[in-house]
């Protein structure tokens, strides 16, 4: 593994980790681990750190919709033309392209399910590229980026063994 | 009615008691466990439970189910080039261990002597012992970074004994072995027509360069046992499924045993096991990417703490030296102190008498506080 893979592999699993942190898990030091990471960065490719958040533990009410999209396309307007557009609205925390039966499959955040709504038919559906919208609302999160929101297992090993 | 007096010769595990003392505590971080923290990959258990839902709980074959048998003929040639057939050759056992006693009750003859590299896993010693033979330990040396060598062996009068125990990568000192390092030991058990019993439960798990079977040197296949299976690198150790490659008679021999005792290992273990090679390649190397970062942790901890720790290379433990000069006491003041257990070095058998191994199959949050606390013990 290159160093900018293992150290991508490391923020993927935790990017809280400080470079000296990464370096003791490595065979790199802090100064590699730094640029490595400086690295990423530049190139575009480390595009952020987030948290991973159960807001269902916070008790917050976070309206989220998974919401499908079918656009038709012309000579003068093409599929990033379209994502070009919506990605700019902050409400949109996800936009893909996918196959299947529609074009777009979109992830919309608000506070509340008339904003979610509102922000759907009042912004989204009026784009003229766009012929038609499904919304799904989401009722409840399992995993998110990999991470599993279940209470996990208890280590149940013996303490000592041979 | 009483045990028997062989039984009897055997002493209960040498760390029976420190086990009881940690038992004791719910506070701690334990190093001290020889098995992965990891859960078996999702698509063996669902295997497992699939099995059961459709009812498929009986006895398999005695050599276990040809699909399976089929299976480690294929995932052996691939990953360690060895060249073993599934209806002669291949024997399914509840874990290493099963397959380790079925080779001592096959090849020992009572006064046969059984050389051990040590120090070594605690089972080795107990299983020649119930087999009537006679054990000859082989200390291993820090010098040799615990490596078996020619030297070793001829120091401990190996010449004169009848079978070769030895496991590398090693439980408890995390060593390695290279084709180049096994070849001495191969050399010399074909001079001395020694028989060899490799254990490689931990073979999947190598950090520095991928492993090699001595079965697979010149002149070896025909003297040798290899043990492998699934508990360390699927982490299954409670499914306990494992199996040993052999010569057809030595393999018939075993189990000649094997269906007299055991009849077949564990069906469920065997549906896991069989999705485990087929879709599981993934998550064994995911596994070990952490462990390989979690030793790395662990050595520069050690370092930093100017502990002697020489660079283990494989399994998941560190054998560092003992800051005490009895590893016993080190260790259960370590324990009080500081609520972290290792397990001393004198539990292996010889060569390890003033070391301590340290376990990293632990998650690295808890890993990282246990060095902290360790750091601050010996400080």
């Amino acid at each position: 593994m290159s160093n900018r893979d293992e150290v991508l592999a490391i923020l993927r699993e935790n990017a809280r980790y400080s470079a000296a942190e990464i370096a003791e898990q490595t065979d790199l030091d802090e100064a590699e681990v730094e640029a490595a990471i400086r690295d990423l960065e530049a190139a575009g490719a480390v595009r952020g750190y987030q948290a991973v958040i159960d807001w269902e533990r916070l008790e917050r009410e976070r309206v989220r919709a998974a919401v499908e999209l079918n656009v038709t396309l012309d000579r003068e307007t093409s599929y990033n033309d379209v994502a070009e557009r919506l990605a700019r609205f902050p409400q949109v925390q996800a936009l893909r392209l996918v196959s299947g039966d529609y074009d777009f499959l979109m992830e919309v955040e608000g506070e509340s399910m008339r904003q979610v709504s509102h922000f759907i038919s009042e912004k989204v559906a009026p784009v003229p590229e766009i012929t038609q919208t499904v919304t799904h609302y989401i009722m409840e999160s399992y995993k998110e980026q990999g991470v599993d929101f279940g209470d996990g297992t208890d280590d149940d090993r013996l303490s000592i063994s041979p | 009615m009483k045990p028997s007096e062989r039984v009897a010769q055997v002493p209960p595990s040498g760390i029976r008691r420190f086990f009881e003392l940690a038992e004791e505590m719910d506070d701690i971080i334990s190093l001290g466990v020889g098995e992965p923290d990891f859960s078996t990959p999702w698509a063996a258990r669902e295997a497992a439970i699939a099995s059961l839902e459709q009812g498929k709980t009986s006895y398999t074959a005695n050599r276990g189910r040809r699909e399976l048998r089929e299976r480690i003929e294929t995932h052996v040639d691939s990953n360690y080039d060895l060249d073993y057939d599934a209806d002669e050759e291949i024997l399914v056992t509840a874990g290493a261990s099963e397959g380790l006693d079925l080779a001592f009750r096959a090849l020992v003859n009572p006064g046969d002597t059984v050389a051990v590299a040590q120090p070594s896993y605690v089972s080795y010693v107990p299983g020649v012992v119930f087999a009537h033979g006679e054990v000859l330990p082989v200390p291993t040396r820090r010098e040799d970074e615990f490596k078996l060598t020619r030297e070793v062996l001829e120091d401990a009068g190996a010449e004169a004994a009848d079978l070769l125990v030895m496991c590398y990568p090693n439980n408890p000192t995390g060593a390695t072995m290279t084709a180049e390092d096994l070849e001495e030991v191969a050399a010399f058990a074909r001079e001395h027509d020694l028989g060899v019993l490799s254990d490689e439960i931990y073979a999947e798990l190598t950090y520095e360069h991928d492993h090699t079977s001595i079965a697979t040197l010149p002149g070896m296949r025909e003297r040798t046992v290899v043990f492998n299976g699934f508990s360390k690198a699927y982490a299954m150790t409670g499914l306990r499924l494992g199996y040993a490659l052999g010569p057809p008679d030595i393999v018939g021999a075993m189990n000649r045993i094997h269906q007299y005792t055991m009849l077949s290992a564990p069906t469920t273990a065997q549906y896991a096991a069989i999705e485990a090679l087929d879709s599981c390649d993934d998550a064994v190397r995911d596994m070990c990417e952490q462990y390989d970062r979690r030793r790395k942790l662990v050595l520069s901890r050690f370092e930093d703490m100017g502990v002697d720790c020489f660079r283990s290379s494989g399994a998941f433990y560190a054998f560092p030296e003992s800051p005490w000069e009895d590893p016993g006491e080190f260790a259960e003041a370590l324990l009080e102190a500081e609520r972290v257990a290792v397990v001393p070095g004198t539990a292996f058998g010889e060569g390890g008498e003033n070391h301590l191994r340290v376990s990293y199959a632990t998650g690295m949050d808890d890993l990282k506080e246990a060095m902290a606390r360790i750091a601050r013990f010996v400080d």
